[in-house]
């Protein structure tokens, strides 16, 4: 089940879209692909990314992947909670394991993300 | 497996399958101008007998410093080697160059390597230690590398008095990285000058080295040159001749991020220039980009003690190519004989090596300023290296002492602001009072009578 609260990203990342702020998350689908979560390495905030830029990585005990960032902004926020547990994003990766809030430089960037039924065809379904 | 070369019939049959009329077609790709036109101009072959006077008439035209009386250091020093060290060395189950494939069975090397690692972090006082790096000049150049992963910026600041065979190194393996490399100027004093190093440090520089002691044997104004780095946001990448640790404060004091060095002076002979031994030690936020193998400590299903290799995500071979390193092995056979050697010595050992290091530096600056025209230009303290300024080239006194039984130094000429008659000398508790009085009277010799001699 995918939810369609929010947009999707061909990395596997979710934008749940509040004003101008854009809270950023892995998806589900991508948290089981990459096993057991073992380090989480965010951004620092205040630093400005442009859509698609890596801005940190994510270890499993198996693989690293690294974390894009779905839209351009600014980063307002990470979520410590993942940084200290990262345990948190095999739980929770939709909702307790989000991982940074950015304010949104372009609103219209989100337009051109995946929505919940493009996502879920991507991922199998 | 049988050695079965490729017969002309073997040839022809290969070619017609794949369609191809001659062997060269194959290589039709390559501009003509790179191609060696006819075959290699090769003496004929030899009968063993032969090769073997051939290999022991060169080899009786090395001179080594069991003959010899060397003062040659610059990142690779002449110091006692205790008999244990090679006999450990020497030994089957040790004996191989890298960490080994299928490393857990082999818990003998990882306990050694780990083992290693703690020294290296008791020494440097950081928090991680890989286990080991071909030399310290590769340690460097991926020391910065791992700076401008982690601080996403552009460019790094080195001494002018930074060892030019390190420079080389760094220059050759950032260079083709788009990474900037920038100098910072030595003052009249022979140290970084840390006025101009604040000046160079602006928001593209992801790190700052310090060699401690730099190349001309100086103690560099490390809180200083630190202090310069931090105000402009870059990283602290301390290089180090680790047998000083034994009497300077850890660079980890001195907020250094990272530490790397040469560990040559423990335990392994100069080699003419090799194989070394690199190290590379981290603070603990750096510890997921530290390039190599790490080698950790942990329980099995038994509850028994054990060691594997740990955090190889860092590492290429999972990594791939957002890697900061393409290392995926250490420097095993001399990381254990620095492990033996410093096992060896212990703490007290450890600090009477260092001290005995002092003392004959402060005793060579003592004994050559004595001799008539001879200078030295820097005053600061050293730890075993010191510049003396000759009244005539350096290059050419090398020569003359040669001539005696003598290796004096290294010509310092073009580095830093140093002219030919510069002489960088370098001591060890190696060094008898009975072997400076010799360096003593070939240099008095050489003053006096030098026209003759060359």
């Amino acid at each position: 089940m995918v939810p369609d609260d929010r947009k999707y990203t061909q990395e596997h990342e979710w934008v749940v879209v509040e004003g101008d702020t854009g809270t950023i998350g892995v998806t589900d689908y991508a948290a089981g692909e990459l096993g057991d979560i073992v380090f989480v390495e965010l951004p620092e905030p205040g630093t400005e990314f442009s859509q698609g830029d890596t801005v940190g990585t994510i270890e499993s005990v198996k693989a690293v992947a690294d974390l894009y960032v779905p839209v351009s902004g600014e980063i307002l926020e990470v979520n410590e909670a993942v940084a200290d547990t990262p345990e948190l994003l095999n739980s929770s990766p939709m909702d307790d394991g989000w991982l940074m809030k950015v304010r949104l430089a372009d609103p219209t960037e989100i337009e051109r993300l995946m929505d919940a039924g493009a996502y879920s065809e991507l991922t199998g379904g | 497996m049988a050695y079965v070369p490729h017969t002309p019939e073997d040839i022809r049959g290969m070619l017609d399958v794949i369609g191809v009329g001659k062997l060269d077609d194959l290589f039709a790709d390559l501009p003509a101008d790179v191609r060696l036109e006819g075959g290699l101009d090769l003496p004929d072959g030899l009968t063993e007998e032969e090769v073997r006077r051939y290999f022991v008439g060169a080899a009786a035209r090395n001179h080594g410093t069991s003959e010899l009386v060397s003062f040659l250091g610059g990142g690779v020093y002449d110091s006692i080697i205790p008999a244990v060290c090679d006999a450990i060395v020497s030994r089957s189950e040790f004996l191989t160059a890298y960490t080994p494939y299928q490393p857990e069975v082999s818990q003998g090397t990882l306990q050694a390597i780990y083992e290693w690692q703690s020294f290296v972090c008791r020494l440097t006082g950081m928090d991680v230690a890989n286990a080991s790096m071909y030399d310290g000049a590769t340690a460097l150049g991926e020391a910065l590398a791992v700076a401008v992963a982690a601080r996403r910026r552009q460019a790094v600041v080195v001494p002018a008095t930074l060892n030019p065979r390190y420079r080389r190194v760094v220059n050759t393996m950032l260079g083709g990285t788009g990474v900037e490399v920038i100098e910072a100027p030595a003052g009249p004093d022979g140290t970084t000058d840390p006025v101009r190093l604040a000046e160079l440090v602006d928001d593209k520089v992801a790190a700052v080295v310090i060699q401690n002691p730099n190349y001309l044997g100086l103690v560099e104004p490390t809180d200083e040159l630190a202090a310069a780095a931090a105000a402009g946001g870059a990283v602290v990448v301390a290089c180090v001749n680790p047998v000083s640790l034994a009497v300077l404060r850890t660079p980890a004091e001195y907020g250094a991020e990272m530490v790397v060095g040469e560990a040559q002076p423990f335990g392994i002979p100069q080699g003419w220039g090799g194989p070394l031994l690199g190290f590379f030690a981290c603070t603990d936020k750096h510890k997921r980009r530290l390039p190599g193998r790490i080698v950790g400590r942990t329980r099995d299903n038994r509850g028994q003690k054990g060691y594997v290799l740990t955090l190889q995500t860092r590492e290429q071979h999972i990594r791939r190519e957002k890697a900061t390193s393409n290392i995926c092995s250490n420097q095993g056979l001399n990381a254990l004989r620095a492990t033996v050697y410093l096992a060896m010595l212990g703490t007290e050992g450890l600090q009477e090596l260092g001290e005995a290091n002092l003392v004959r530096a402060a005793a060579l600056r003592r004994r050559l300023a004595l001799i008539e025209g001879v200078e030295l230009p820097f005053a600061g303290p050293v730890f075993n290296e010191v510049v003396v300024r000759l009244p005539r080239p350096a290059a050419a006194f090398n020569v003359f002492a040669r001539s005696r039984g003598v290796l004096a130094g290294i010509s310092l000429h073009g580095l830093a602001g140093c002219g030919e008659g510069d002489l960088l000398v370098a001591v060890t508790e190696k060094r008898t009072s009975r072997d400076l009085e010799c360096l003593a009277a070939v240099l008095t010799e050489y003053l006096a009578d030098g026209e003759v001699a060359e």
